[in-house]
Protein backbone atom coordinates (compact mmCIF):
# COMPACT_ATOMS: atom_id res chain seq x y z
CA UNK A 1 0.00 0.00 0.00
CA UNK A 2 1.23 3.25 -1.11
CA UNK A 3 0.74 6.65 0.65
CA UNK A 4 0.59 8.51 -2.07
CA UNK A 5 -1.89 6.52 -3.90
CA UNK A 6 -4.62 5.35 -1.23
CA UNK A 7 -6.69 8.52 0.33
CA UNK A 8 -6.42 8.11 3.94
CA UNK A 9 -9.85 7.84 5.63
CA UNK A 10 -10.91 10.97 7.75
CA UNK A 11 -11.95 8.98 10.14
CA UNK A 12 -8.68 7.29 10.78
CA UNK A 13 -6.77 10.76 10.66
CA UNK A 14 -9.26 11.82 13.70
CA UNK A 15 -8.37 8.72 15.79
CA UNK A 16 -4.89 9.15 15.02
CA UNK A 17 -5.29 12.50 16.08
CA UNK A 18 -7.36 11.73 19.28
CA UNK A 19 -4.98 8.94 20.23
CA UNK A 20 -2.21 11.13 20.08
CA UNK A 21 -3.93 13.85 21.45
CA UNK A 22 -4.95 11.83 24.80
CA UNK A 23 -1.62 10.13 25.15
CA UNK A 24 -0.19 13.44 25.20
CA UNK A 25 -2.02 14.49 27.77
CA UNK A 26 -1.26 11.68 29.66
CA UNK A 27 1.89 11.87 29.55
CA UNK A 28 2.01 15.02 31.19
CA UNK A 29 -0.09 14.49 34.03
CA UNK A 30 1.43 10.94 34.30
CA UNK A 31 4.99 13.04 34.77
CA UNK A 32 3.31 15.00 37.31
CA UNK A 33 2.14 12.39 39.30
CA UNK A 34 5.20 10.48 39.13
CA UNK A 35 6.83 13.78 40.46
CA UNK A 36 4.79 13.78 43.31
CA UNK A 37 5.71 9.91 43.68
CA UNK A 38 9.20 10.88 43.95
CA UNK A 39 8.49 13.46 46.46
CA UNK A 40 6.22 11.23 48.79
CA UNK A 41 9.26 8.71 49.18
CA UNK A 42 10.86 11.72 50.81
CA UNK A 43 9.80 10.35 54.73
CA UNK A 44 11.33 13.41 56.93
CA UNK A 45 13.49 11.87 60.00
CA UNK A 46 11.44 12.59 63.02
CA UNK A 47 8.29 10.49 61.38
CA UNK A 48 8.84 6.79 62.14
CA UNK A 49 7.14 4.01 60.60
CA UNK A 50 4.62 1.54 62.83
CA UNK A 51 6.98 -1.71 63.33
CA UNK A 52 7.67 -4.16 61.16
CA UNK A 53 6.73 -1.10 57.90
CA UNK A 54 8.30 -2.62 54.64
CA UNK A 55 11.32 -0.24 53.33
CA UNK A 56 10.03 3.17 52.77
CA UNK A 57 9.79 2.57 48.94
CA UNK A 58 8.09 -1.09 49.41
CA UNK A 59 5.80 0.42 52.40
CA UNK A 60 4.57 3.17 49.55
CA UNK A 61 3.64 -0.02 46.88
CA UNK A 62 2.27 -1.84 49.81
CA UNK A 63 0.27 0.56 52.31
CA UNK A 64 -3.18 1.14 50.97
CA UNK A 65 -3.68 4.02 53.79
CA UNK A 66 -6.78 2.53 55.07
CA UNK A 67 -5.98 3.50 59.08
CA UNK A 68 -6.45 -0.07 60.19
CA UNK A 69 -3.35 0.16 62.07
CA UNK A 70 -3.98 3.70 63.81
CA UNK A 71 -7.53 2.14 64.84
CA UNK A 72 -5.60 -0.99 66.67
CA UNK A 73 -3.05 1.14 68.60
CA UNK A 74 -4.26 1.29 71.97
CA UNK A 75 -1.75 3.92 72.86
CA UNK A 76 -3.02 6.53 69.99
CA UNK A 77 0.63 6.25 69.13
CA UNK A 78 -0.09 6.32 65.71
CA UNK A 79 -1.61 8.97 63.07
CA UNK A 80 -2.22 9.04 59.23
CA UNK A 81 -0.20 12.13 58.01
CA UNK A 82 -2.77 14.43 56.75
CA UNK A 83 -2.59 16.32 53.68
CA UNK A 84 -0.50 19.48 53.46
CA UNK A 85 0.02 19.43 57.28
CA UNK A 86 2.60 16.74 57.58
CA UNK A 87 5.68 16.09 55.29
CA UNK A 88 4.82 12.63 55.40
CA UNK A 89 2.89 10.75 52.20
CA UNK A 90 -0.96 11.50 52.81
CA UNK A 91 -2.65 9.46 54.48
CA UNK A 92 0.27 6.95 55.57
CA UNK A 93 0.68 6.02 59.07
CA UNK A 94 3.41 7.23 61.43
CA UNK A 95 4.29 8.29 64.69
CA UNK A 96 6.49 10.74 66.48
CA UNK A 97 8.54 9.38 69.35
CA UNK A 98 9.22 12.83 70.95
CA UNK A 99 5.17 12.97 70.97
CA UNK A 100 4.10 9.31 72.03
CA UNK A 101 6.65 6.89 71.20
CA UNK A 102 5.53 3.19 70.55
CA UNK A 103 5.13 1.29 73.59
CA UNK A 104 5.89 -2.42 72.06
CA UNK A 105 2.86 -4.09 72.34
CA UNK A 106 3.40 -7.83 72.79
CA UNK A 107 0.42 -8.70 70.75
CA UNK A 108 1.69 -6.06 67.81
CA UNK A 109 -1.83 -4.97 66.88
CA UNK A 110 -1.03 -2.56 64.31
CA UNK A 111 1.16 -5.42 62.36
CA UNK A 112 -2.16 -7.82 62.70
CA UNK A 113 -4.34 -4.99 61.81
CA UNK A 114 -2.72 -4.62 58.62
CA UNK A 115 -4.71 -6.19 55.47
CA UNK A 116 -2.02 -5.93 52.99
CA UNK A 117 1.53 -6.47 54.57
CA UNK A 118 2.41 -3.23 54.31
CA UNK A 119 3.55 -3.76 57.96
CA UNK A 120 5.38 -7.62 57.74
CA UNK A 121 3.17 -10.15 59.36
CA UNK A 122 6.45 -12.02 59.47
CA UNK A 123 7.11 -9.93 62.89
CA UNK A 124 6.29 -11.74 65.31
CA UNK A 125 8.45 -10.86 68.49
CA UNK A 126 8.35 -6.93 69.17
CA UNK A 127 11.98 -6.91 70.46
CA UNK A 128 13.04 -7.58 66.59
CA UNK A 129 11.63 -4.89 65.41
CA UNK A 130 13.68 -1.78 63.64
CA UNK A 131 11.40 0.84 63.86
CA UNK A 132 14.66 3.35 63.60
CA UNK A 133 17.65 3.51 65.64
CA UNK A 134 18.49 5.57 68.96
CA UNK A 135 21.27 7.74 69.00
CA UNK A 136 23.05 10.20 71.81
CA UNK A 137 23.02 13.21 69.33
CA UNK A 138 23.66 15.69 71.66
CA UNK A 139 26.84 14.91 74.16
CA UNK A 140 27.41 18.59 75.58
CA UNK A 141 24.05 18.70 76.57
CA UNK A 142 23.43 15.30 77.70
CA UNK A 143 23.15 15.32 81.88
CA UNK A 144 25.25 12.20 81.87
CA UNK A 145 28.05 13.55 80.02
CA UNK A 146 28.41 16.14 82.44
CA UNK A 147 28.88 13.32 84.99
CA UNK A 148 25.54 13.70 86.39
CA UNK A 149 22.95 10.84 87.12
CA UNK A 150 20.18 11.32 84.75
CA UNK A 151 20.04 7.73 83.12
CA UNK A 152 16.73 8.40 82.43
CA UNK A 153 16.93 7.06 78.67
CA UNK A 154 18.16 3.88 80.31
CA UNK A 155 16.02 3.16 82.68
CA UNK A 156 12.88 4.09 80.61
CA UNK A 157 14.14 1.63 78.17
CA UNK A 158 11.81 -1.31 77.42
CA UNK A 159 15.01 -3.59 76.35
CA UNK A 160 17.38 -1.55 79.27
CA UNK A 161 20.53 -3.58 79.53
CA UNK A 162 20.79 -4.50 75.82
CA UNK A 163 19.38 -1.83 73.96
CA UNK A 164 20.86 0.95 76.19
CA UNK A 165 23.55 0.54 78.67
CA UNK A 166 25.57 2.27 81.20
CA UNK A 167 29.21 2.94 80.22
CA UNK A 168 31.58 3.71 83.24
CA UNK A 169 34.61 6.12 82.40
CA UNK A 170 36.77 8.92 84.13
CA UNK A 171 35.07 12.02 84.56
CA UNK A 172 38.05 14.09 83.63
CA UNK A 173 36.97 17.00 84.88
CA UNK A 174 36.12 16.32 88.28
CA UNK A 175 39.31 13.89 88.33
CA UNK A 176 37.80 11.36 90.76
CA UNK A 177 34.41 10.80 89.63
CA UNK A 178 33.00 8.76 86.75
CA UNK A 179 30.52 9.13 84.22
CA UNK A 180 27.93 6.50 83.15
CA UNK A 181 27.89 7.55 79.48
CA UNK A 182 24.48 5.97 77.79
CA UNK A 183 25.35 3.54 75.33
CA UNK A 184 22.78 2.35 72.30
CA UNK A 185 23.28 -0.35 70.88
CA UNK A 186 21.38 -1.14 67.65
CA UNK A 187 21.32 -4.53 67.02
CA UNK A 188 18.99 -4.59 70.29
CA UNK A 189 17.45 -1.35 69.76
CA UNK A 190 13.79 -1.36 68.29
CA UNK A 191 13.44 2.48 67.43
CA UNK A 192 10.47 2.59 69.58
CA UNK A 193 11.93 6.10 71.41
CA UNK A 194 10.93 5.78 74.77
CA UNK A 195 14.47 7.01 75.62
CA UNK A 196 13.74 10.07 73.12
CA UNK A 197 10.02 10.77 74.47
CA UNK A 198 11.64 10.36 78.41
CA UNK A 199 14.65 13.10 78.18
CA UNK A 200 14.59 15.67 80.40
CA UNK A 201 15.94 18.14 78.63
CA UNK A 202 13.39 20.73 76.81
CA UNK A 203 15.01 18.92 73.48
CA UNK A 204 15.29 15.89 73.47
CA UNK A 205 19.66 14.54 73.63
CA UNK A 206 18.80 10.93 72.69
CA UNK A 207 16.82 10.79 69.53
CA UNK A 208 15.62 7.84 67.53
CA UNK A 209 16.65 8.21 63.83
CA UNK A 210 15.92 6.87 60.81
CA UNK A 211 18.38 3.54 60.21
CA UNK A 212 20.07 5.10 57.19
CA UNK A 213 20.79 8.38 59.32
CA UNK A 214 21.60 6.66 62.22
CA UNK A 215 24.58 4.21 61.03
CA UNK A 216 27.31 3.66 58.91
CA UNK A 217 28.40 0.82 56.98
CA UNK A 218 31.37 -1.17 56.86
CA UNK A 219 32.46 -2.17 53.08
CA UNK A 220 31.99 -5.55 52.76
CA UNK A 221 35.80 -6.63 52.07
CA UNK A 222 37.02 -5.56 55.21
CA UNK A 223 38.60 -8.37 57.57
CA UNK A 224 39.15 -7.38 60.63
CA UNK A 225 42.60 -8.91 61.12
CA UNK A 226 42.34 -10.23 64.65
CA UNK A 227 39.16 -11.59 64.24
CA UNK A 228 40.95 -13.63 61.05
CA UNK A 229 43.51 -14.57 63.04
CA UNK A 230 40.90 -15.60 65.74
CA UNK A 231 39.27 -18.04 63.93
CA UNK A 232 42.33 -19.71 61.85
CA UNK A 233 44.01 -20.55 65.27
CA UNK A 234 47.41 -18.29 64.31
CA UNK A 235 48.97 -16.25 61.71
CA UNK A 236 47.33 -16.73 58.32
CA UNK A 237 51.11 -16.26 56.65
CA UNK A 238 53.51 -18.32 58.27
CA UNK A 239 57.11 -17.20 59.10
CA UNK A 240 55.95 -13.93 60.32
CA UNK A 241 58.25 -12.93 62.95
CA UNK A 242 56.06 -11.52 65.99
CA UNK A 243 58.69 -8.48 67.25
CA UNK A 244 57.63 -7.23 70.59
CA UNK A 245 55.03 -4.51 71.00
CA UNK A 246 56.50 -1.18 72.42
CA UNK A 247 54.55 -0.20 74.93
CA UNK A 248 55.16 3.20 77.27
CA UNK A 249 57.01 2.23 80.63
CA UNK A 250 60.40 1.56 81.95
CA UNK A 251 62.88 0.23 79.57
CA UNK A 252 61.91 1.53 76.31
CA UNK A 253 62.46 4.63 74.52
CA UNK A 254 59.37 7.17 75.45
CA UNK A 255 60.39 9.88 77.66
CA UNK A 256 56.88 10.39 78.90
CA UNK A 257 56.78 7.37 80.92
CA UNK A 258 58.81 7.13 84.09
CA UNK A 259 61.96 5.20 83.36
CA UNK A 260 62.05 6.13 79.49
CA UNK A 261 65.64 6.98 78.20
CA UNK A 262 66.77 9.49 75.76
CA UNK A 263 66.82 7.66 72.48
CA UNK A 264 70.46 7.07 71.14
CA UNK A 265 70.00 9.04 68.19
CA UNK A 266 69.91 12.83 67.77
CA UNK A 267 66.39 14.13 66.10
CA UNK A 268 66.59 17.03 63.94
CA UNK A 269 65.74 20.36 65.32
CA UNK A 270 66.05 19.08 68.90
CA UNK A 271 69.19 20.46 71.30
CA UNK A 272 70.32 17.83 73.14
CA UNK B 1 -38.78 17.97 20.05
CA UNK B 2 -41.53 19.47 22.81
CA UNK B 3 -42.01 22.34 23.66
CA UNK B 4 -41.96 21.70 26.96
CA UNK B 5 -38.02 21.26 26.81
CA UNK B 6 -38.13 24.98 27.74
CA UNK B 7 -39.95 24.20 31.22
CA UNK B 8 -37.71 24.15 34.21
CA UNK B 9 -36.13 20.76 34.31
CA UNK B 10 -38.45 18.41 36.44
CA UNK B 11 -41.46 20.53 36.84
CA UNK B 12 -43.53 18.20 35.16
CA UNK B 13 -42.87 14.90 37.34
CA UNK B 14 -42.86 17.04 40.55
CA UNK B 15 -46.80 17.79 38.75
CA UNK B 16 -47.96 14.12 38.37
CA UNK B 17 -45.37 12.37 40.82
CA UNK B 18 -45.14 15.04 43.65
CA UNK B 19 -42.38 16.43 44.86
CA UNK B 20 -40.97 13.22 47.31
CA UNK B 21 -41.94 10.85 44.28
CA UNK B 22 -39.94 13.08 41.91
CA UNK B 23 -36.97 12.99 43.95
CA UNK B 24 -37.20 9.32 45.38
CA UNK B 25 -33.90 7.69 44.37
CA UNK B 26 -32.50 10.87 44.92
CA UNK B 27 -33.20 11.23 48.35
CA UNK B 28 -32.29 7.23 48.67
CA UNK B 29 -29.32 8.26 46.76
CA UNK B 30 -28.13 11.24 49.64
CA UNK B 31 -29.55 8.60 52.56
CA UNK B 32 -26.82 5.66 51.31
CA UNK B 33 -24.20 8.30 50.58
CA UNK B 34 -24.79 9.69 54.39
CA UNK B 35 -25.35 6.23 55.54
CA UNK B 36 -21.83 4.92 54.41
CA UNK B 37 -20.12 7.84 56.06
CA UNK B 38 -21.82 7.76 58.88
CA UNK B 39 -20.97 4.08 59.54
CA UNK B 40 -17.07 4.71 59.01
CA UNK B 41 -18.44 7.97 61.30
CA UNK B 42 -19.68 6.25 64.59
CA UNK B 43 -16.96 4.51 65.48
CA UNK B 44 -13.91 7.72 65.78
CA UNK B 45 -17.20 9.50 67.03
CA UNK B 46 -19.14 8.01 69.08
CA UNK B 47 -16.52 4.89 69.95
CA UNK B 48 -19.46 2.46 68.21
CA UNK B 49 -17.11 0.55 65.81
CA UNK B 50 -19.06 -0.87 63.49
CA UNK B 51 -16.54 -0.53 60.11
CA UNK B 52 -13.00 0.29 61.33
CA UNK B 53 -10.82 2.12 58.43
CA UNK B 54 -11.76 3.82 55.30
CA UNK B 55 -12.91 3.19 51.59
CA UNK B 56 -9.42 2.84 50.91
CA UNK B 57 -10.02 -0.69 53.46
CA UNK B 58 -12.28 -1.74 56.47
CA UNK B 59 -12.93 -3.92 58.27
CA UNK B 60 -16.63 -4.60 58.99
CA UNK B 61 -17.83 -5.82 62.67
CA UNK B 62 -14.24 -7.00 63.40
CA UNK B 63 -15.13 -9.81 60.60
CA UNK B 64 -15.28 -8.97 56.96
CA UNK B 65 -12.58 -7.07 55.06
CA UNK B 66 -13.21 -4.46 52.33
CA UNK B 67 -10.60 -3.30 49.81
CA UNK B 68 -10.90 -0.92 47.11
CA UNK B 69 -9.38 -3.10 44.25
CA UNK B 70 -8.90 -0.47 42.42
CA UNK B 71 -5.93 0.27 44.61
CA UNK B 72 -5.23 -3.39 45.35
CA UNK B 73 -4.64 -3.58 41.48
CA UNK B 74 -2.10 -0.26 42.01
CA UNK B 75 -0.19 -2.04 44.55
CA UNK B 76 0.21 -5.23 42.52
CA UNK B 77 1.48 -3.17 39.76
CA UNK B 78 3.81 -1.49 41.89
CA UNK B 79 5.03 -4.60 42.63
CA UNK B 80 3.81 -5.65 46.18
CA UNK B 81 1.48 -9.01 46.35
CA UNK B 82 -1.14 -7.96 48.73
CA UNK B 83 -1.63 -10.45 51.63
CA UNK B 84 -4.68 -12.61 51.68
CA UNK B 85 -6.87 -10.36 53.84
CA UNK B 86 -6.76 -7.57 51.77
CA UNK B 87 -7.12 -9.73 48.28
CA UNK B 88 -9.96 -11.20 49.27
CA UNK B 89 -11.96 -7.62 50.90
CA UNK B 90 -10.76 -7.13 47.00
CA UNK B 91 -12.78 -9.99 45.65
CA UNK B 92 -15.59 -9.26 47.36
CA UNK B 93 -16.02 -5.22 46.14
CA UNK B 94 -15.57 -6.59 42.49
CA UNK B 95 -17.97 -9.63 42.97
CA UNK B 96 -20.70 -7.10 44.61
CA UNK B 97 -20.12 -4.16 42.43
CA UNK B 98 -19.90 -6.65 39.42
CA UNK B 99 -23.30 -7.78 39.98
CA UNK B 100 -25.28 -4.51 40.93
CA UNK B 101 -22.99 -1.64 38.00
CA UNK B 102 -19.42 -0.79 39.20
CA UNK B 103 -20.56 2.64 38.85
CA UNK B 104 -22.87 2.02 42.01
CA UNK B 105 -20.22 3.13 43.64
CA UNK B 106 -20.10 6.59 42.37
CA UNK B 107 -23.61 7.29 43.14
CA UNK B 108 -24.97 5.35 45.97
CA UNK B 109 -20.96 5.82 47.99
CA UNK B 110 -18.75 7.78 46.72
CA UNK B 111 -18.18 10.92 48.84
CA UNK B 112 -17.22 13.16 46.56
CA UNK B 113 -20.70 12.78 44.43
CA UNK B 114 -22.19 15.32 47.05
CA UNK B 115 -19.79 17.63 45.91
CA UNK B 116 -19.97 17.15 42.45
CA UNK B 117 -23.88 17.03 41.98
CA UNK B 118 -23.86 20.73 43.70
CA UNK B 119 -21.35 21.82 41.80
CA UNK B 120 -23.61 20.79 38.38
CA UNK B 121 -26.79 22.28 40.35
CA UNK B 122 -25.34 25.37 40.75
CA UNK B 123 -23.94 25.12 37.67
CA UNK B 124 -27.09 24.79 35.73
CA UNK B 125 -28.62 27.44 38.14
CA UNK B 126 -26.25 29.63 36.66
CA UNK B 127 -26.66 28.80 33.32
CA UNK B 128 -23.45 28.27 32.93
CA UNK B 129 -21.79 26.86 29.26
CA UNK B 130 -20.58 23.35 29.57
CA UNK B 131 -17.09 24.72 29.09
CA UNK B 132 -14.00 21.98 28.60
CA UNK B 133 -15.65 19.13 27.53
CA UNK B 134 -12.60 16.26 26.81
CA UNK B 135 -13.60 13.17 25.12
CA UNK B 136 -15.62 10.66 27.67
CA UNK B 137 -12.79 7.81 26.98
CA UNK B 138 -10.13 10.25 28.90
CA UNK B 139 -10.92 8.48 31.88
CA UNK B 140 -10.32 5.35 31.08
CA UNK B 141 -6.65 7.17 29.32
CA UNK B 142 -6.42 8.15 33.09
CA UNK B 143 -6.41 5.09 34.44
CA UNK B 144 -4.34 3.62 31.71
CA UNK B 145 -1.78 6.68 32.61
CA UNK B 146 -2.36 5.87 36.72
CA UNK B 147 -1.35 2.06 36.28
CA UNK B 148 1.64 2.84 34.34
CA UNK B 149 2.97 5.45 36.63
CA UNK B 150 2.28 2.91 39.48
CA UNK B 151 4.44 0.66 37.70
CA UNK B 152 7.66 2.83 37.00
CA UNK B 153 7.61 4.71 40.31
CA UNK B 154 6.71 1.60 42.81
CA UNK B 155 4.36 4.13 44.54
CA UNK B 156 0.51 3.73 44.60
CA UNK B 157 0.13 6.54 42.53
CA UNK B 158 -3.47 7.70 42.46
CA UNK B 159 -3.31 7.91 46.32
CA UNK B 160 -1.66 10.56 46.35
CA UNK B 161 -4.20 12.93 44.71
CA UNK B 162 -7.52 10.68 44.79
CA UNK B 163 -9.81 13.19 46.21
CA UNK B 164 -12.73 10.53 47.32
CA UNK B 165 -10.22 8.49 49.93
CA UNK B 166 -8.64 11.48 50.87
CA UNK B 167 -12.06 13.49 51.83
CA UNK B 168 -13.30 9.94 53.13
CA UNK B 169 -10.25 9.46 55.23
CA UNK B 170 -9.75 13.43 56.27
CA UNK B 171 -13.83 13.09 57.44
CA UNK B 172 -12.39 9.81 59.61
CA UNK B 173 -8.91 10.93 60.76
CA UNK B 174 -8.48 14.49 60.35
CA UNK B 175 -8.77 16.45 57.28
CA UNK B 176 -5.74 19.14 56.76
CA UNK B 177 -5.97 20.64 53.67
CA UNK B 178 -8.24 18.47 52.03
CA UNK B 179 -10.97 20.92 51.87
CA UNK B 180 -8.81 23.12 49.54
CA UNK B 181 -9.33 19.75 46.97
CA UNK B 182 -12.39 19.56 47.41
CA UNK B 183 -13.27 23.20 46.50
CA UNK B 184 -10.66 23.17 43.64
CA UNK B 185 -13.26 20.07 42.24
CA UNK B 186 -15.93 22.03 42.76
CA UNK B 187 -14.93 25.26 41.11
CA UNK B 188 -13.61 22.64 38.56
CA UNK B 189 -17.15 21.22 37.97
CA UNK B 190 -19.26 24.51 38.29
CA UNK B 191 -16.48 26.68 35.85
CA UNK B 192 -14.06 24.66 33.56
CA UNK B 193 -16.21 21.44 32.87
CA UNK B 194 -19.78 20.22 33.48
CA UNK B 195 -19.88 16.90 35.01
CA UNK B 196 -16.02 17.46 34.47
CA UNK B 197 -13.96 15.36 37.36
CA UNK B 198 -16.82 12.54 37.50
CA UNK B 199 -17.95 12.26 34.16
CA UNK B 200 -14.33 12.62 32.20
CA UNK B 201 -11.17 12.64 34.77
CA UNK B 202 -11.90 10.33 37.72
CA UNK B 203 -9.97 6.62 36.56
CA UNK B 204 -11.94 5.47 39.77
CA UNK B 205 -15.37 5.80 38.18
CA UNK B 206 -13.63 4.28 34.76
CA UNK B 207 -12.65 1.20 37.04
CA UNK B 208 -15.66 0.51 38.11
CA UNK B 209 -17.23 1.10 34.87
CA UNK B 210 -14.59 -1.71 33.59
CA UNK B 211 -16.45 -3.81 36.71
CA UNK B 212 -19.96 -3.23 35.98
CA UNK B 213 -19.66 -3.97 32.25
CA UNK B 214 -21.47 -6.89 32.68
CA UNK B 215 -23.74 -6.31 35.60
CA UNK B 216 -27.42 -7.44 36.07
CA UNK B 217 -28.86 -4.32 37.50
CA UNK B 218 -30.27 -1.81 34.78
CA UNK B 219 -31.65 0.48 33.99
CA UNK B 220 -34.69 0.41 31.64
CA UNK B 221 -36.36 2.94 28.90
CA UNK B 222 -39.20 -0.08 28.77
CA UNK B 223 -41.82 2.44 28.76
CA UNK B 224 -40.21 4.36 25.61
CA UNK B 225 -43.04 4.50 23.43
CA UNK B 226 -44.54 6.73 26.16
CA UNK B 227 -41.55 9.35 25.76
CA UNK B 228 -42.89 12.81 25.09
CA UNK B 229 -39.15 14.29 24.50
CA UNK B 230 -39.09 16.47 27.51
CA UNK B 231 -35.57 15.54 27.51
CA UNK B 232 -35.79 16.16 31.53
CA UNK B 233 -33.77 12.51 31.97
CA UNK B 234 -30.88 14.02 29.15
CA UNK B 235 -30.67 17.38 31.85
CA UNK B 236 -30.43 15.47 35.03
CA UNK B 237 -28.32 12.66 33.91
CA UNK B 238 -24.37 12.76 34.62
CA UNK B 239 -23.48 10.79 31.04
CA UNK B 240 -26.71 11.35 29.12
CA UNK B 241 -24.55 10.52 26.24
CA UNK B 242 -25.57 6.84 27.21
CA UNK B 243 -29.80 7.83 27.21
CA UNK B 244 -30.05 7.98 23.41
CA UNK B 245 -29.70 4.05 22.65
CA UNK B 246 -32.07 3.00 24.92
CA UNK B 247 -34.61 5.70 24.63
CA UNK B 248 -34.39 6.17 21.19
CA UNK B 249 -33.67 3.47 19.70
CA UNK B 250 -35.34 1.49 16.57
CA UNK B 251 -38.66 -0.65 17.78
CA UNK B 252 -36.09 -3.81 17.75
CA UNK B 253 -33.35 -2.98 19.57
CA UNK B 254 -33.06 -2.78 23.14
CA UNK B 255 -34.50 -0.73 25.91
CA UNK B 256 -32.03 -1.49 28.13
CA UNK B 257 -29.07 0.97 29.12
CA UNK B 258 -26.10 -1.37 28.66
CA UNK B 259 -23.61 0.62 29.03
CA UNK B 260 -20.73 0.83 31.94
CA UNK B 261 -21.12 4.39 31.94
CA UNK B 262 -24.28 4.47 33.96
CA UNK B 263 -23.94 5.08 37.23
CA UNK B 264 -27.22 3.24 38.46
CA UNK B 265 -28.17 7.02 40.35
CA UNK B 266 -31.75 6.82 38.83
CA UNK B 267 -32.53 10.49 38.29
CA UNK B 268 -33.94 9.35 35.14
CA UNK B 269 -36.43 7.40 36.47
CA UNK B 270 -37.36 10.34 39.09
CA UNK B 271 -37.73 13.28 36.85
CA UNK B 272 -40.10 11.08 33.94
CA UNK B 273 -43.22 12.74 33.88
CA UNK B 274 -44.80 9.29 32.02
CA UNK B 275 -42.50 7.03 33.83
CA UNK B 276 -40.24 5.68 30.79
CA UNK B 277 -37.80 4.15 32.84
CA UNK B 278 -37.70 1.54 35.37
CA UNK B 279 -35.02 -0.42 37.15
CA UNK B 280 -34.77 -3.91 36.16
CA UNK B 281 -31.99 -6.53 35.10
CA UNK B 282 -29.84 -6.85 32.16
CA UNK B 283 -32.09 -9.72 30.87
CA UNK B 284 -35.23 -8.22 30.88
CA UNK B 285 -35.46 -6.36 27.60
CA UNK B 286 -38.95 -6.28 27.50
CA UNK B 287 -40.72 -2.76 25.77
CA UNK B 288 -44.21 -1.87 26.64
CA UNK B 289 -46.37 -1.91 23.45
CA UNK B 290 -47.82 1.46 22.13
CA UNK B 291 -50.74 0.97 23.02
CA UNK B 292 -49.94 0.25 26.82
CA UNK B 293 -52.02 2.77 28.61
CA UNK B 294 -50.24 6.35 28.96
CA UNK B 295 -51.49 8.40 31.39
CA UNK B 296 -50.23 11.56 30.93
CA UNK B 297 -51.56 13.19 27.57
CA UNK B 298 -55.11 14.45 28.26
CA UNK B 299 -54.13 16.21 31.42
CA UNK B 300 -51.27 17.60 29.32
CA UNK B 301 -53.31 18.83 26.61
CA UNK B 302 -55.18 21.33 29.29
CA UNK B 303 -51.72 23.35 30.54
CA UNK B 304 -50.47 26.16 28.92
CA UNK B 305 -47.16 25.61 26.92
Amino acid sequence: MSLAGTPLSPQRRRFLQDSARAAGGCAVAGSLLAWLARDARALPAEALRPPGALPEEAFLSACIRCGLCVRDCPYDTLKLAELGVDAVATGTPYFTARNVPCEMCDDIPCVAACPTGALDPGLDNIDDAKMGVAVLVDQENCLNFQGLRCDVCYRVCPVIDEAITLEVSHDARSGHHAMFIPTVHSDRCTGCGMCEKSCVLPEAAIKVLPERLARGSAADHYRKGWEEKEAHGGPLVDGLIDLPDRLPGPGTDNLATPGGFAPTYDLPGVGQ
Amino acid sequence: MSARTHMPVGREAIETKGWIGAHRYLLLRRTSQLLFLVLFLLGPWFGIWIVQGTLAGSLTLGVLPLTDPFIALQSIVAGHWPELTALIGGLIVLVAYALIGGRVYCSWVCPINPVTDAANWLHRRLDLPKGWQPKRSTRLWVLAMVLVVSGLTGVIAWELINPITMLHRGLIFGAGFVWAMVAAIFVFDLFVARHGWCGHICPVGAFYGLIGIKSLLRVSAANRTACDDCMDCYAVCPENQIISPALKGKPETTPLILSPDCTNCGRCIDVCAVDVFTFTHRFDDHVAAPSDPVPAPNRRAARPI
